[in-house]
Formats: C-alpha cells, structure tokens, sequence
C-alpha cells in the first residue's frame, strides 16, 4: 500500500466506509476506489527544475476534527478580518479544517438560482451538476498520483454555480481555515458560470498551526460560458510547515473570460499550477499573480494558457519576490493550438532576489502552432539596485524600509492591478507582514 | 537651535583605485550659501556621493564632522537623519513607490516611531511646497521619479529638500537642464529655505543660478581639490573668461582631463 497515511490505513474498505458515512452517490464513490487504484499506478507530478523527492504530499490525518460556527461574531479576529465588510459581504463560506463552518447566502441570490455550497452538500442536493463538472473536461483524476489522492480521499470542497445571464455585483468568498498538525485538506473547488453570467469569487486559504506536517491539496475547476465573465481571486497563505499542491483549472467558451487574481503566499513548499485553456472564440484569461518567498521555502509555480479558440486573447504578468534562500521556479507557458488564428498571447515575469541565497528562475516558453497570432514575452531576474536603496536612503530611510519600499514597488504594478478590492488589500497586508 | 557646520578636512576619495578627490577642505556654517564651479570630472559629483555615503566610492583620507560629529562613521540613512541631505545629479527611479509615499516614509524616518506625521499635516504640508514649485498635484501620487523629465527630478528633488529640513544640503546640479522658469521656481524654493539653521553648498556650471540664488562665497574645483575661492564676483568671471584664465593664472597644468571626453 503505498498511500501510507498516519493513523489509518487508506484502502478500499476504508474509503467505501468515509463515502458511505458522507452518504455519497455512487458514482463518486466509484470513482474514488478508481483513485485509490491509479495512486499506486501513477507517477507523481515532474515540476520542472523543482525535486520534490522528500515532500510530504501523502502522510496526513484524513479525518481531523473541526469546529463550526453559527455567527460570523464567534469567529477568531484572524478569520474574521478577512471576511468581507459592508457592500462586499452577506456570501461567505467558511470551511473549518475541511468541513464547512459557517455559510451565508443572500436571498437575492438564492432566488436567482445561484448555488454556492460546501462539496458534500453538493453532492447530495445537486449531484447531477457535480457529476458533470468534477473531474471531466478540466482536470482529469488519472493525470498523476497526486490528483488520483485527491480522487480518493477529497475531504473539503466548495460549489458555486451562477446560473444563465446571472450577474452577480457582490463578490462571493471562500475561506479555508486549517488549525491541525497533521491534517491533510484535500479540498475540491468547482466554479460554474453559465452564458451571459458574471460573477467574482475570492478565497482565502490560511493555517494557523505552526506544528506538524500537514498536507493541501487543492484542485480548483472553473467554467466560463459563452459571454461568462469570472474574476477568481485568492490569497494562499499557509504556514510553514504545510506542504501544498495547487492545481487550478479554467475552460472559457466563446466570448468568454476568465481573470485570474492570484497572491500566492504560502509559506510552505508549493507546487502550484495554473493552467486555463480558452476554448471558444474570442474567448480571454487574464492572470496577475504576486509571491514571496522566504526563509528555505522552494515554490514551482507553473502558469500554462492554450489558445484552441480564434482571436482569443491572454495575458500573464507575474512578479515574485525571494528572500533568504527561498528558491523559486516560474515557468510561464503560451500555447497557440493549430487553428487558433487572430490570437493574441503575451506574458510578463519579473523575480526579485533580496539575498545572495535567494534563487529565482523564470522561464518563458511560448509554442505557436498558427502563423496568424502575436504573441510575446519578457522575463527577467534581478537584485535590488544598490544606487536604488542608496538614493531612498539618502532620505533617513532605514536599510530595512528602503528594501521594504522597493519590494512594494515592484510588486504594486500587479497589486495595484488586481481586479478584486478585498484580494488587494489583504494581499497588502500580508505583504507587509512578510517584508518586514 | 544652533546653526549647523560642516567641516570637510583634507579628504580624499577614490573610485575603483583611481584618486579623484585629492585634499578637499571645505566650512560650512548655519545661514551660509557656497558654490562650488569647476570643469567636467574634475570631482565635484564624487565630492557630493562620498559625504553622503555612496556605495562606490572609497574616502582614504580626511574627516567630514557635521555638528561636532564624524559622519563618515554612519550609514547613508544615519547621515541623512544627522542633517545631511544631498540633491543628486542623476536621481533614481523607483517603481512602484509613490512620491507621497517615499516622503511620508523619510519623514517619519526622521520623527521616529510613535511620533510619525499626521497624514492631514502631511498632506496639507506637500501641498503647499507642491505649489511653491509649481508642481502638478498628481505627481504625489506618480511613482518616484518614474518617467520624470529632466527638469522634473530636479524639481522633485528640491521638493524633498523642503519637505525634509535638512540642515546642510548639496544641490548637486540642480540647475542642469532647467528651462528659465523652473530655474527661477527651483532658485525660490532654495532662497525658501535661506535661514541661520540651514547651509548649503551649490555645484553649478553656470553663473545663471548664482543670480538668483547670491551665494555667499563661489571656489573653483580643479583635479580634486579647491584651488581658488571669492565672492559671487568670482563666478561672474569664470562665466566670461571660462577656466583658461584662472588655469594660466594658477598654473594649473592639464593631465587627466585631456584623455577625458
Ligand atoms: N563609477 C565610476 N567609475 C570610474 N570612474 C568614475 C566613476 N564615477 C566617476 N568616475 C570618474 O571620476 C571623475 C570625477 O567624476 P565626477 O562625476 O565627480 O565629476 P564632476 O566634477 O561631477 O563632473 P561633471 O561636471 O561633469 O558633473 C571623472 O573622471 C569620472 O569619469
Ligand atoms: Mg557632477
């Protein structure tokens, strides 16, 4: 059995019992013993140039114990702050160690059809919509080890569907709260917006258990329809000591786009991969994504767009920040499919090493199998300019402030960027926390 | 408060081995304005660097005390908080950063913490030396010096010299590439700050800056070191006869500066 877990022994009988206990469909119960299967058949993921031999991805607590909440009053200040104020709040799940915590839903929305909901109520109330989005047309559960364990043992999960020419003005929010130190969080997130909807999604995942060695797992699937527009923001900030799989999917159709707005501030070892295929013509992603590495962290972020669909268009600006020895790979991939004319692909990766130690790679790769596009990419690595800190510090600025305003400096142009208010201004913070 | 001095003794200061400062000496007291004139490379931009502290250069000789203290001993940032400030000739750009934000920041710098500048009082302060300048509102919220014209920086420079109160500051070149009336706005905003707690030392190339700023004494700079000082008349000479008068006069013969273009 090489899907050794602490406590437990995962195999067959046990996942029929947890699905059973779940009051799982069928199908999805079948398709987890396929999972247990493939995890034994299946190579883990190849990261380029990041070894991950050594990582825990497969030794966790499949079952941790969580809490929940029946007002967002009893919530820890920590979580609290992150749920959205004012005009930006009444849609919010919060998911407590995998198992939802507290949940509110406007009317407004609820009357409107829109379904947003932890991954087992879905499974119950609206399996049909689940069964045709979960693990079909954008990530595929047989792709590596790693997606064939979350097959198997997907623990936590949210739902959120918008249906027809739905537009939602008020951004729904997600967020993952994990507090144990060995949990491993398998966590299944499908967003659905159906043609001429719109809608914009955040989530915030964080940890607050310093001890341990927990596991994330996280598989993200979004569908933009014809004429659909999604914003899918996230701020990512594990601790430490937790080691992440992030696997994040969109499938745009004709006139559709989809706006990814990604802080990715995990402090632990990340694989993270990002890849959106634009199906339908003139179909659009935009991706703005921030990070900052520090302490020994190694982070492999990879962001992949293929363009299938004629003049569709995409972007990708990606800046990344490494101090101490932190190393990161960034690998940026443009695809132009055969067929994909009139497209337009550009990208943008900036690394910006603080230490001599600090490793930064960033590597664009663009594939253009169409004579008709433009495409484009610039990527660079560099250090702090030295004449830079010399000319603020000129001013009174202390070393440690000076370093602090230029890694803000070159992070705000895709801060500042982020189409999501709340993603921007709890990135900042956190930001703040790690430059200081 | 007292008035302030800064008293440059026999320094010199080497770029990559190579002597370029070779013996400056140099008194600036409180409520005092000098110019420094002199040819291209003779050293004046490295004069400047190596009081404030830039990385490149080396200082092997020689003491700079500002207020009975040797700041040759501090980091860039501490010098700065003593008092020094430094308009430079060629000012970085920092992206991202806004102008506002880089002020506030070097301010309260200065303050310290727990005591740093209410944002009102800081806003209501920047506007009104932004006006005094002439400076378009909307470059608080540009990036520093980010896309900035010549005449910009230069602006910007002078606008952070009023905002921080140092008490000796060097304007290093803060004429070059001024049109006429930035010349006048710049000249206005130094003259603003004309008082017995604040010196300054001015390097120019032109007598035209010296006319609306009258400085208190003008010494030339050649091959490092000064070799003559005066009165504003002094600049008012070298603009009509260049430096081959005072060269023949002092003979000061040409040896590094012919390879020089
Ligand atoms: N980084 C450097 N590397 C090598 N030589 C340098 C460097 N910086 C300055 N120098 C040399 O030092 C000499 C003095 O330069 P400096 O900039 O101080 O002259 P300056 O008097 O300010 O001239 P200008 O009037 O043109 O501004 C010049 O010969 C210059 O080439
Ligand atoms: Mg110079």
């Amino acid at each position: 059995m090489s899907t050794e877990v602490t406590g437990v022994q995962y195999d067959s009988d046990y996942i029929k019992s947890f699905s059973k206990d779940r009051h799982e469909p069928e199908w999805f119960t079948d398709l987890r013993l396929k999972g247990l299967q493939w995890v034994e058949e299946l190579p883990m993921p190849k990261p380029e140039k990041t070894r991950i031999i050594g990582w825990n991805f497969t030794e966790f607590e499949h079952q941790p114990s969580a809490k929940s909440f029946s007002s967002l009053e009893d919530l820890p200040a920590k979580i609290k702050q992150l749920v959205g104020q004012g005009d930006q709040s009444g849609n919010v799940l919060i998911q407590h160690n995998g198992a939802p915590a507290f949940r509110s839903l406007t009317k407004e929305l609820e009357d409107k059809g829109v379904i947003f909901t932890d991954l087992a109520t879905a499974l119950k109330d609206h399996g049909d919509l689940i069964r045709k989005y979960y693990f079909t047309d954008a990530v595929k559960a047989d792709e590596n080890r790693l997606t064939a364990l979350h097959a198997a043992l997907v623990n936590s999960g949210t739902f959120l569907y918008v249906p027809k020419n739905v537009a939602v003005n008020v951004p729904i929010q997600t967020i993952y709260w994990q507090e144990n130190p060995n949990a491993g969080f398998i966590n299944h997130v499908i967003v659905v917006a159906e043609q001429g909807s719109s809608v914009t999604y955040v989530e915030n995942y964080l940890s607050t258990e310093e001890s341990g060695a927990p596991v994330a797992n996280v598989i993200t699937e979004v569908f933009v329809g014809d004429n659909a527009k999604v914003q899918f923001g996230s701020v990512d900030n594990f601790s430490e000591n937790m080691t992440s799989y992030f696997n994040r999917r969109g499938r745009v159709e004709n006139n559709g786009k989809l706006e990814w707005a990604l802080g990715q501030m995990n402090e632990g070892n990340t694989i993270s991969e990002n890849l959106t295929d634009l199906i339908g013509e003139a179909s659009a992603a935009d991706i703005k994504a921030v990070s900052v590495g520090r302490g020994d962290q190694k982070q492999n972020f990879v962001n992949f767009i293929r363009h299938f669909g004629k003049h569709s268009e995409s972007a990708m600006l990606i800046h990344g920040v490494q101090k101490d020895s932190a190393n990161s790979i960034f690998n940026g991939k443009t695809k132009i499919e055969h067929g994909a004319s009139k497209s337009d692909g550009e990208q943008t990766q900036r690394v910006l090493m603080l230490s001599d130690q600090a490793r930064g790679d960033a590597n664009p790769i663009l594939l253009i199998e169409e004579d008709d596009v433009v495409a484009g990419h610039a990527a660079s690595v560099g250090r702090v300019d030295p004449i830079q800190l010399f000319y603020l510090m000129s001013r009174g600025i202390t070393k440690e402030d000076a370093q602090r305003l230029v890694i803000h400096g070159f992070l705000a142009p895709v801060v500042n960027q982020l189409p999501i208010e709340e993603v921007r201004a709890q990135l900042t913070e956190v930001i703040e926390g790690k430059v200081q | 408060m007292s008035a302030p001095n800064l008293k440059i003794e026999n320094l010199h200061v080497s770029i990559e081995d190579k002597e370029i400062v070779k013996g400056f000496n140099l008194e600036i007291n409180g409520g005092e304005i000098h110019a420094i004139m002199g040819p291209n490379g003779t050293g004046k931009s490295t004069l400047a660097s190596a009081i404030m502290g830039h990385p490149k250069y080396e200082i092997t000789e020689g003491s700079v005390i500002l207020d009975g203290q040797n700041i040759l001993e501090m980091e860039v940032d501490e010098r700065a908080r003593a008092g020094l400030y430094l308009a430079m000739q060629y000012p970085s750009e920092i992206s991202g950063v806004t102008n506002a934000d880089f002020l506030r920041t070097a301010i309260n710098a200065r303050r310290g913490e727990g005591n740093e500048i209410p944002l009102m009082k800081f806003i209501k302060q920047l506007d009104k030396k932004m006006d005094l300048l002439d400076i378009d509102q909307e470059f608080a919220q540009r990036y520093l010096n980010e896309g900035f014209s010549g005449g910009e920086k230069k602006r910007n420079e002078i606008l952070q010299l009023m905002m921080l109160e140092p008490k000796i500051a060097i304007l290093d070149e803060i004429d070059s590439g001024l049109d006429i009336d930035a010349l006048k706005v710049v000249a206005k905003g130094v003259n603003e700050m004309r008082s017995p707690e604040f010196g300054c030392l001015i390097i120019t190339h032109y007598q035209r800056l010296l006319q609306y700023i009258t400085p208190d004494k003008v010494h030339v700079m050649m091959q490092g070191r000064i070799v003559k000082s005066g009165g504003p008349e002094l600049a008012q000479r070298l603009e009509e006869e260049g430096y081959d008068g005072l060269k023949a006069e002092l003979g000061i013969v040409d040896e590094a500066e012919e390879q020089e273009v």
